[in-house]
This record gives structure tokens, sequence and C-alpha cells, in this order.
């Protein structure tokens, strides 16, 4: 039975879906925005955000706050939230709420073996990681100097292993290898958990679909922009690029070829979504295609919400709450730094 | 119609006619109280669930949407009520008398009809009830408006129960 259903859906997870909707009306509005924009000092943005769904979760923390403190309260509670949720959920909300983990684990892999490369102390890496990124071997990530090595000591453990696959065969980690298998590892896990939405069917495998295709695409679109100038090479980046999303195939062939950033224009020019993120990119100096993509995202997202009884606004949920918790960190920063002038660069949610 | 579906449907026109009467009353009065338990229940869980955790964020929804159940509930009255009206024609047969098999086959019949219209508003309401209770936790104007919805929803198990009344009406036993 597709967790889409509308007469089954209820029986495992409509309980679950009622509280990410209680979550929902937890994300800040425009209005709790136009506040915080009007805080002179990070004392008074806490003050703000005492009066929205944050509550006092920064009152135990002494003055002079720093941005860093507030984005990590908030990502605690992001992350509190999303585990009184996952350690609720059957199958095969489980598993897909497992999913939405993965790609916090491959940055965290990814940041220790980076900081282990530059001798950095383990335990103090292990602070900066995504605490929803947390796995067991973790501790014990000795420094690892090839790919195979670091698959045989840790990853075999963690579910990231069957994604590890394709890197084994790099020689060894250095820089631009590390973003290889960052990017390898991240285009596994999308296939994969594509593959999985598109087996759960209904509207989950419907909205899903949207929102992973674009992130598809988003990420072909990327890589390819910032490969430009560096060593990798274009069979290289070919293989990065994932087998789905609105820009597969065609595009993504095109893309594999493309050369330089007016080459890149030319090849999402008949992708109506791409072609106008692009143009709205150009068009604003004070915006570039990233602001672009997340706007985008934050829409996409929003529209999961319209519909019921889909796993989507899990992941919706998920993309929102890290868009706030930029958000809030951006507007921080910039009354921290007493920077007005950009303070609005900020993407509302709701 | 070649020889083999009419040896068929001989064979099964004598085997309903060698099932007694009393037993279609019977089981069309079970079909109509059981079927519309079923989709009462069914749209309480759909409706409930969603209900107990909308109210986590929410608390003022609850005793509103309690509404909701309340219609889910309605739907397994109409059964019961059925079921006694269908029950008080199932009389036994005077002495030398047979049983008619007209009212036996038409107290089946309006079983299924009554079963199964309860069913589908159970359902039917289940559903709008759910989303009527994740609306009014997130915006207080909608409720009234899908609490209408909801009526409506709730409206197609009376008319089962209005044909059904129509139909066994026609039909005593004996």
């Amino acid at each position: 039975m597709a967790p889409g259903g509308m007469l089954l859906f209820n029986t495992d997870d409509g309980y679950l879906e009622a509280i990410i909707r209680g979550y929902r009306a937890g994300i800040l509005s425009s209005a709790d925005y136009a506040n915080l924009c009007q805080c002179e000092t990070l004392e008074d943005f806490r003050m703000q955000l005492t009066a929205t769904d944050y509550g006092n979760f920064l009152q135990n923390e002494p003055s002079p706050l720093a941005t860093t403190t507030i984005q990590e309260h908030a990502r605690k509670k992001l992350v509190d939230e999303f585990r009184a949720i996952s350690t609720q959920a059957t199958e095969p909300l489980a598993t897909f709420l497992d999913y939405l983990t993965y790609p916090y684990m491959i940055d965290n892999l990814i940041l220790l073996i980076t900081g282990t490369f530059k001798e950095k102390d383990i335990s103090e890496l292990i602070d900066k990681c995504h605490p929803l990124g947390l796995f067991d071997s973790m501790a014990s990530l000795c420094i690892a100097t090839t790919p195979e090595e670091l698959y045989r000591e840790i990853v075999v453990d963690t579910p990231l292993a069957p994604y590890f696959a394709e890197c084994v065969s790099l020689d060894d980690l250095t820089a631009l290898n590390i973003e290889i298998i960052r990017n390898t590892l991240y285009k596994a896990y999308l296939e994969d958990f594509y593959q999985y939405c598109q087996k759960l069917g209904g509207a989950t495998a419907e909205l899903m679909g949207l929102l992973l295709q674009f992130e598809a695409d988003r990420r072909a679109i990327n890589i390819t922009m910032h490969s430009f100038g560096t060593s990798l090479r274009k069979n290289e980046r070919e293989s990065l690029y994932c087998n789905f999303g609105e820009l597969h195939p065609e595009g993504i062939m095109r893309l594999a070829r493309a050369d330089d950033r007016s080459s890149v224009a030319s090849i999402i020019e008949p992708y109506g979504t791409y072609r106008r993120l692009w143009s709205a990119a150009m068009d604003n100096p004070d915006k570039n295609l990233e602001d672009a993509f997340f706007e985008y995202e934050v829409y996409l997202a929003k529209q999961a919400f319209d519909q019921q009884f889909h796993y989507a606004i899990f992941y919706a949920y998920l993309r929102l709450k890290e868009q706030e918790i930029r958000n809030i960190g951006w507007i921080a920063e910039c009354i921290s730094q007493k920077n007005k002038s950009k303070l609005n660069k900020y993407i509302v949610v709701f | 119609m070649d020889v083999l579906t009419e040896n068929a449907v001989n064979a099964t026109m004598e085997g309903t006619t060698e099932i007694d009467p009393y037993m279609w009353a019977g089981v069309g009065t079970a079909v109509t109280i059981g079927i519309s338990v079923l989709g009462a229940a069914w749209g309480i869980f759909i409706t409930g669930s969603s209900l107990v955790g909308a109210a986590i964020r929410a608390p003022r929804i609850q005793s509103k949407n309690l509404i909701s159940v309340i219609f889910c509930e309605a739907v397994a009255i109409y059964g019961v009520i059925m079921a006694i009206i269908m029950q008080t024609k199932i009389v036994d047969a005077t002495e030398g008398a047979e049983p008619s098999f007209f009212a036996g086959y038409g107290l089946f019949a309006t079983g299924l009809t009554v079963g199964f219209a309860n069913l589908f508003c159970g359902l039917c309401v289940g559903v709008t009830g759910s989303s009527c209770a994740l609306a009014d936790a997130q915006n207080p104007a909608l409720f009234v408006k899908i609490l209408i919805v909801e009526i409506f929803g709730s409206a197609l198990g009376l008319f089962g129960v209005i044909i059904g009344i129509i139909m066994a009406g026609k039909c005593t036993l004996a």
C-alpha cells in the first residue's frame, strides 16, 4: 500500500503528519522577520525571538551573544523536533526519515576527513558536526590516507557504505578527491533516495519527485559552474551528475561539455524553470544563482504542504527549517556587524 | 447465452433458493450493522489520529473537532437504527405458511444498500474530518468552511438509510 493512500495513511503516519504540521505553524512569518530586522543589538534580537515559537531557547546563554550560538541553538531545536518524530515513526516512514539524515552524514564524514588532513583535534571536529548526521564509528576515525582505508575502517559500518563503492577506485585523498568523494556520495544517495520515493508511490512519489529532481538539477548546474578553472576533467564531471531530473538526459549531456558560464546559460535556456531562475539572478545585482535556487526550493517545499497523506512534508519541513536557520544567522550577522543595507537578503518562508 | 453460462446461472439460482429466507434476512441485518460500524470506525481513526497530532500544538481545536468524530459515529448509529428496523421484519412464519423469499432477498439487499452507503459515508467524513482538524489548527477561520463539506459528506449515509427504510418497508417474512 502506497503511503500516499488516503484511506490507510493515517493508520501509521497520521499522528506524525499532524505533529509536523503543528511544527510548521511555528515557522517564522514575514511579520516575525520584520520585527527581527528592527532590532539594533543581538540582545533585542534575543528578546524578539522569545515572542516567536523559539521561546526562551537562548535564556541560559551569557551575553554577549555570538551569532553562531544563536544558529547552533536554532539547529538544536530542529534536531530535537526531528528526533521526536523519527523515534515514533514506523516503517516505511522510519526508512524515509533515515534517508533525510544521510546528507548530514556525508557532510560530517567529509568534514572529518578534511579536518584530520589539517591535523585538527578530532573531538573538536565532532563538536562541529551536524547532530543529525552523527554515526558511531566517527570517534574512531583515524587518519585514513586512501579512500579504500577510509571505507574499510569507517564507512563500512554506516548506511553510506553502498554509496561509497564508486569512490574506492580513487588513489589517495587529496583536496580535489575529497570533493569528488563528497559529490559521488551525494549523487549515489540522491539516486537511491529518488528510487525509494518512486517505489513508495502516490503523492509521496509525485512531490518528492519534484523536490529531488530540482535538487539533482541544482547540483548538476552548481558542479558545472564551480568546475570551471579547476583541474576536474570533463568525464569526471559527467560522472558526478545524477541520472534523473528535469535536465536529464539531454541537458546533462550538454552540461558535461560546457566550457564557461555563457554556455551553461544557453544550455538551461530551454528549461523554463531554470531560465527564470537564471535571469532572476542576472537581473538583480544583490542576488546570485545560489539565492535564486534557495528561493525556488522554498517555493517547492511550501507546495508539499498543500497536499495531505504523503511523506514529502517531512522533507519539506526540514528544508524550510534549514532556510529559516540560514535566515536567522544572516539577520543576526547583519545586526552584529551593523550592516543594515544587506539585511533584506533573507527568504521569507510563510 | 451459451450452454455453460446457462447451466451456471441455473445452478446459482437453484443454490440461492435452497438458502432459507431467514438466512438471507439475518445476513442482511448483520451486513447492515457490520459494514456501517466498519465505516464509522475507519472514519474515526482517520480523523482521530490527525486530531490527536494536531491538538499537540493547537489544543483549542480538540473539543471543536470532536464534531468530526461525532459525524463518523452517526454512521454507526444509522446502521444500528436500520438493523433494529430490519429485525422487526423477521418474524416466525405462521403454522403451515412458507416464509417469503421476496422478503428474504429484500432484506438482504437492504443490508447491502445501507451497509455500503454507510461505509463510504464514513470514509468520506473521516478524510474530510482529518483535513478539517489539520486546517483548523493552522487557521481557525477554515473550520466552519470545511465543516460544511463534512456535513454534505455525512448526508450521504442518510440517503442509504432512507432507501433502506423504503426497501425494508415492503419486506415482512411470513
